[in-house]
């Protein structure tokens, strides 16, 4: 059997979330291509075609790809699909965002956020903010997925030499018009990718102490910064830095939440991180009850004390 | 223009979830339940775009149990004019719940829907693209600012990464993220009027669609549990555990 993986990348590299994506779809077995859509993606292809066991890499390019409409990119995706007998996407905003559209195509139920693949039609999934996990079996014929990075390993076996065949996207009618786009830009490791996670809640009050505070700790630890939904709903952070169930999924080696109290919501996006640090001045707050190391403490004392102590 | 929101009856997100110990599911036995989340988002939004005058009809619809209705009754008191309840007493997949909602679309021709980006029950966040895919109608998942602008709406995303913006032409699907507003609560008023306001009662036969299970669940587990660590009494404390746990 065949298998689909969507490539996810920033236009000249292959993130994480790929590779991740590709060991999920090793667990499915068989022949693996990856399509790689964008704009300019001759960087990115010969990446995918390098790691071992993908069979060919397909590329396809337009603007509305390029600006991730999810009518043009699940267009491109369902003019292949008859080659495949599942379709593996990585779980991020983009993928979320097209994937259901070919599952209604192809008249099949999609399978949202998996993290295990028991077998080629049994997956496990969680729900209610990961406070359950369901096992399920489909029993339609072709499988549209979304694969929860954080749950598997990077494929790391490089080695292959799959050939790269630019596909052409299909012409659609569109009724979305791509009017901007507002990234924000920062030379730090992406939250989904990073080693360590230096995260922000409510206590810090305000966009500027926020940044202030926990910039220098950031830097000293080459880690990337979250933020608790509190923190990004009182504009002391931008949406994309929100961990949570119904933000970001991250496992880093190491999570350190500075005044997040640690709701269900929150633990949902970060409590499969290998170690956990709470910073919290409230030694009842629910943050304690999956910290490895908590430190009950106003962070405003906290924080400088840290960094002294890290040198 | 007249908004369709379709809202989904859910465990109130500050109960704690209880699995089952046959690992059948999850207890939902003697549990508040409640309007999903994203959905009251949905709800005020097509509220205050009735307030700003764009809107002269909001519908609200469920598909779930008879006590649903209660969630039909907290879209009225918030502003919605009318509701819609399917009833029935299976758990639909949101692929079988996209069919019925199409249905009542092609019935009620709305201008816009707008629906939650995830119901926080199953987590799927698939609805409301399939939803579009179905009616072919243009999608905005994720918004954090909607605006009518002529015959298009422009639609401010929460994408990886930042914003996005899309203009989509209407009739449209848009599901909501936590930051496009903040929902009301409904005073005690406009509780006692929802009352009187219309809801219509069908059952899942009257629309003909396929809403067939495609998924069987085989099991529902907890999760492994995280064991709490330890305090450490100062920062020189942390910094010397994190070294021995080898990730400093
Ligand atoms: C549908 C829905 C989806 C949601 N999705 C998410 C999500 O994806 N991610 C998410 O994070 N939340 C999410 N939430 C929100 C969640 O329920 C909590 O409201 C939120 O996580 C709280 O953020 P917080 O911990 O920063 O704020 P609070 O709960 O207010 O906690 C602030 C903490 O800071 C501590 N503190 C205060 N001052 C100091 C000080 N000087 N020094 C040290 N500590 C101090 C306090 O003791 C407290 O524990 C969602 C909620 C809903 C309803
Ligand atoms: N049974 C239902 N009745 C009404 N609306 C629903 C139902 N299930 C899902 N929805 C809508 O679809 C959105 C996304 O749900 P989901 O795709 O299940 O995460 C929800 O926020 C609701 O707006």
């Amino acid at each position: 059997m065949a298998v689909l993986v969507i490539a996810d990348h920033d236009g000249a590299h292959l993130r994480d979330t790929t590779l991740k994506t590709l060991s999920a779809a090793q667990g499915l077995s068989g022949d693996i291509d990856v399509l790689v859509y964008g704009e300019g993606v001759s960087a990115v292809a010969p990446q995918a075609a390098s790691f071992a066991g993908v069979r060919k890499v397909l590329t396809a390019e337009s603007p509305e790809l390029k600006a991730d409409i999810a009518e043009a990119v699940s267009a491109l995706i369902l003019s292949l699909a008859d080659n495949y007998e599942a379709i593996a996407i990585p779980a991020t905003a983009s993928g979320k965002n097209f994937a259901p559209r070919i599952a209604a195509k192809l008249d099949v139920s999609l399978i949202s956020d998996v993290i295990d693949v028991v077998s080629a039609d049994t997956f496990t999934r969680p729900i209610y903010a990961g406070n359950a996990l369901e096992t399920i079996k489909t029993s339609d014929a072709k499988k549209v997925l979304t694969v929860r990075p954080t749950a598997f390993k990077a494929v790391t076996a490089t080695g292959g030499s799959a050939s790269v065949e630019a596909v052409s996207a299909p012409a659609v009618a569109l009724k979305t018009r791509f009017v901007s786009d507002e990234k924000v830009t920062s030379d730090r490791p992406e939250l989904g990718a990073a080693k360590v996670i230096v995260s922000g809640g409510r206590a810090l009050g305000s966009a500027e102490e926020f940044t202030s505070v926990l910039e220098p700790l950031a830097d000293k630890l080459g880690a990337a910064i979250g933020a608790s939904r509190a923190a990004v709903d009182a504009g002391y952070a931008p949406n994309d830095y929100q961990v949570g169930q119904t933000g970001k999924v991250v496992a880093p080696d190491l999570y350190i939440a500075v005044g997040i109290s640690g709701a269900i919501q929150h633990l949902a996006g970060m409590k499969d991180s290998k170690v956990i640090v709470a910073i919290n001045k409230d030694p009842e707050a629910p943050i304690f009850q999956v910290a490895d190391f908590g430190l009950v403490a106003d962070y405003k004392t906290a924080l400088p004390d840290l960094l002294k102590a890290l040198g | 223009m007249k908004i369709l929101v379709p809202v989904k009856r859910v465990l109130d997100y500050n109960v704690k979830v209880r699995v089952k110990s046959d690992q059948s599911g999850v207890d939902l036995a003697n549990v508040k339940m409640a309007m999903n989340p994203f959905d009251e988002i949905a709800v005020e939004e097509a509220v205050r775009l009735k307030e700003k005058g764009t809107v002269t009809e909001i519908v609200a619809v469920s598909i779930g149990v008879a006590q649903a209705e209660a969630v039909l009754r907290t879209a009225l008191a918030m502003g919605a004019d009318r509701a819609l309840l399917i009833q029935t007493d299976e758990d639909l997949e949101p692929l079988a719940v996209a069919k019925l909602l199409k249905a009542v679309a092609e019935e009620e021709k709305p201008d816009l829907i707008i629906m939650g980006k995830q119901a926080i029950d199953g987590d799927n966040n698939a609805t409301g693209q399939i939803l579009s895919t179905l009616l072919d109608w243009p999608q905005a998942t994720f918004a954090s600012k909607v605006e009518v602008s002529g015959s298009e709406l422009l639609v401010t995303r929460e994408v990886d990464g930042g914003l996005q913006t899309l203009g989509v032409a209407l009739p449209a699907v848009v599901t909501t993220d936590l930051r496009l507003n903040e929902p009301r609560y409904a005073s005690l008023p406009n509780i006692m009027k929802a009352k009187k306001k219309p809801l219509d009662t069908k059952a899942v036969a009257d629309y003909g669609v396929d809403i067939a299970p495609r998924l069987s669940v085989l099991k529902v587990t907890e999760p492994a549990k995280r064991s709490a660590g330890i305090k450490v009494d100062s920062a020189e404390a942390l910094v010397a555990n994190l070294k021995t746990a080898g990730v400093l």
